[in-house]
């Protein structure tokens, strides 16, 4: 009952959080003409207002909500994987590996071919490099699952393959040029507005893709939370479970880190808020709540991105933290 | 239903721990498996849980050996306690036994009105109605067990298997487990199986012992194993001594 109502209330936030992300932006448009736009009118005087809402705060704001929904359901699925609190889309390396595509592009071609931050043919060799880096860390990650049997030695891997590359996109730093340096450091503050309405529609499929196996996973996951041998009693097969999930995972890291950035924090904060609200670990009710929360929080980041008074926007990753940390703080005091 | 070990030998690898095991476990009996430490007791019971695959032999359930079961057949016949308490943050009580369902749920794993029936009638076996609505994590170790037994019960497994059951419970804790076992195995005719080193319970409480020595397992009924010797040649230390007439070891030398 107490669960029903909070996911209701989720949902009117959403919705709620979705249409102020199409009201508000860095240029102040009225609330009639917004509307007027976007049931297909037009504002006379000002015929540009079209595309800022059509071509901008309508794909922003859908990106923003799909990324908060992928990013939450993969912190949870890997928390309850790894029955680690503190593990996260970042954890596997999955990201880090979408960052190293993005660095070779950036740092490394950016002598060879112009990779101007705005450049169309740029913007998508950057996606296909952060896509190629991800799918590569999660073969890996499968190839090495057939002999790391034990979850702890597969989180381990995760944290030692974020150590090598990092290691190789600081040698890449160092030997970069200034600009090619500046736009990998502004692609890692996050960005929600990178998708346009022509790539939505490839976002949105991957995005779903992901989502939708996630929802098929929901009865072993809750198995797995009482561990590998309970979850193999109860007839699951635990090792085939795992390789579903990472290949979820994998998609939705690769696909939110291509085309949004790495978005802090979010994903491994969200399932915590869920679970201290919603009082379960049942994946039926915290799957799809977490990722409502994921779609308010993002919303409501992107919101704050784009408060009116700044002028300009502020990069998400810039207040991801100020939700994400407390949270953590808030679980390593807890579990003490 | 008759659970038959034929020439088993388990072991991790290469390295055999008991070799050339022939035994039958029959259903309403309750049966303790004694042994020192590291003869090999949880290692047996990980192969009859099939976690582990034996290295030679079979284990055979109603004619069937298990290795031509498949996961979820064996997740309605055999259910396992083991020594390892979940660490489920944010699940209460009767959800942690409804997951003993969990092999005849659909897809979604809802429950539908007869798994709820089966989770009531686990809950109330084992007496933890009054801890129905608590988290599980919130538990003494004593409440944890019974949750675990009562999820097992829920599974509906005419086999029930536990690692050291009675293992970090005080001792009403232990007796009240090893009675509600006992009554389990006798009034549901199922086949339970449990090691433990409360040597003097398990007197009391089994039907029937296995007791375990590198290389061989010997079985008999309590009375039968205190007439025989095998239970003075259990506990062979200088300074502890079995007495026959009282069923219990007694400690000659402070």
């Amino acid at each position: 009952m107490r669960q029903s109502v909070i996911v209701v209330l989720l949902i009117v936030a959403m919705l709620l959080l979705a249409v102020a992300n199409l009201l508000w932006g860095s240029l102040s448009i009225p609330v009639a003409d917004v509307v007027r736009i976007l049931l297909g009118g037009q504002v006379a005087e000002h015929p540009q207002w079209s595309y800022i809402i059509l071509e901008s705060r309508v794909p922003q704001m859908l990106t923003a909500l799909l990324c908060g929904m992928s990013l939450s359901a993969c912190g949870l699925m890997l928390q309850t994987l790894f029955r680690n609190p503190l593990a996260g889309p970042s954890i596997l390396g999955i990201d880090a590996g979408a960052n190293l595509g993005v660095a070779l592009v950036m740092l490394l071609l950016s002598g060879t071919i112009t990779l101007g931050s705005l450049s169309v043919s740029g913007y998508l060799l950057v996606i296909v490099a952060a896509m190629l880096g991800a799918l590569c860390i999660l073969l890996l990650l499968l190839l090495l699952s057939a002999f790391l049997r034990n979850q702890v030695m597969l989180l381990i891997t995760g944290v030692v393959i974020s150590y090598v590359t990092g290691s190789i996109i600081s040698l890449l730093n160092y030997s970069a040029t200034e600009e090619g340096v500046h736009n990998y450091i502004v692609w890692g503050m996050g960005n929600f507005s990178g998708v346009s309405m022509d790539r939505l529609p490839l976002f949105c499929i991957l995005i779903v893709l992901g989502l939708l196996g996630a929802m098929l996973l929901m009865k072993p996951l809750d198995a797995i939370l009482l561990g590998e041998r309970y979850a193999t009693n109860l007839g699951i097969n635990v090792h085939r479970i795992r390789n579903c999930l990472l290949v979820c995972t994998g998609l939705l890291t690769a696909t939110t880190t291509a085309f949004c950035g790495p978005i802090s924090f979010l994903g491994l904060a969200v399932p915590h808020i869920s679970r201290m609200t919603l009082r379960t670990s049942r994946h039926r009710v915290m799957l799809p709540g977490s990722m409502l929360m994921g779609a308010c929080l993002t919303l409501l980041c992107n919101l704050l991105c784009t408060m009116p008074t700044s002028g300009s926007i502020i990069p998400v990753n810039v207040i991801t933290p100020l939700i994400g940390a407390p949270v953590i703080l808030y679980v390593i005091m807890k579990r003490r | 239903m008759l659970l038959q070990l034929n020439h088993l030998t388990t072991g991790y690898g290469k390295l055999a721990i008991t070799p050339d095991i022939n035994a039958t476990l029959v259903p309403g009996e309750l049966t303790s498996l004694l042994g020192p430490n590291g003869v090999g007791k949880s290692t047996l019971l990980r192969t009859l849980s099939t976690f582990l695959p034996p290295l030679q032999g079979e284990i055979v359930l109603q004619g069937t050996s298990l290795k031509n079961l498949s996961a979820s057949q064996l997740s309605r016949l055999i259910g396992v306690v083991l020594t390892e308490r979940p660490d489920v943050q944010n699940m209460n009580v009767r959800d942690m036994v409804g997951m003993g369902r969990s092999p005849y749920t659909g897809f979604w794993g809802r429950l539908t009105a007869e798994d709820e029936q089966y989770v009531t009638e686990a809950v109330k076996l084992t007496g933890i109605t009054a801890l129905e609505k608590r988290m599980f994590s919130t538990l003494s170790d004593g409440e944890r067990q019974k949750v675990m037994i009562a999820k097992v019960l829920a599974q509906q497994t005419p086999v029930i298997l536990l690692d050291e059951p009675t293992a970090f419970l005080d001792f009403p804790c232990k007796v009240e487990t090893l009675r509600l076992l006992r009554r389990l195995a006798h009034e549901m005719q199922k086949i339970i199986f449990l090691s433990t080193h409360d040597v003097e319970l398990a007197l009391q409480f089994s039907d029937r012992l296995w007791i375990m020595h590198a290389g061989e397992v010997v079985i008999g009924k309590p009375a039968e194993l205190s007439e025989n010797g095998e239970l003075s040649r259990f506990i062979q230390t200088d300074g502890i001594r079995f007495d026959p007439s009282l069923m219990s070891y007694r400690i000659t030398e402070k």
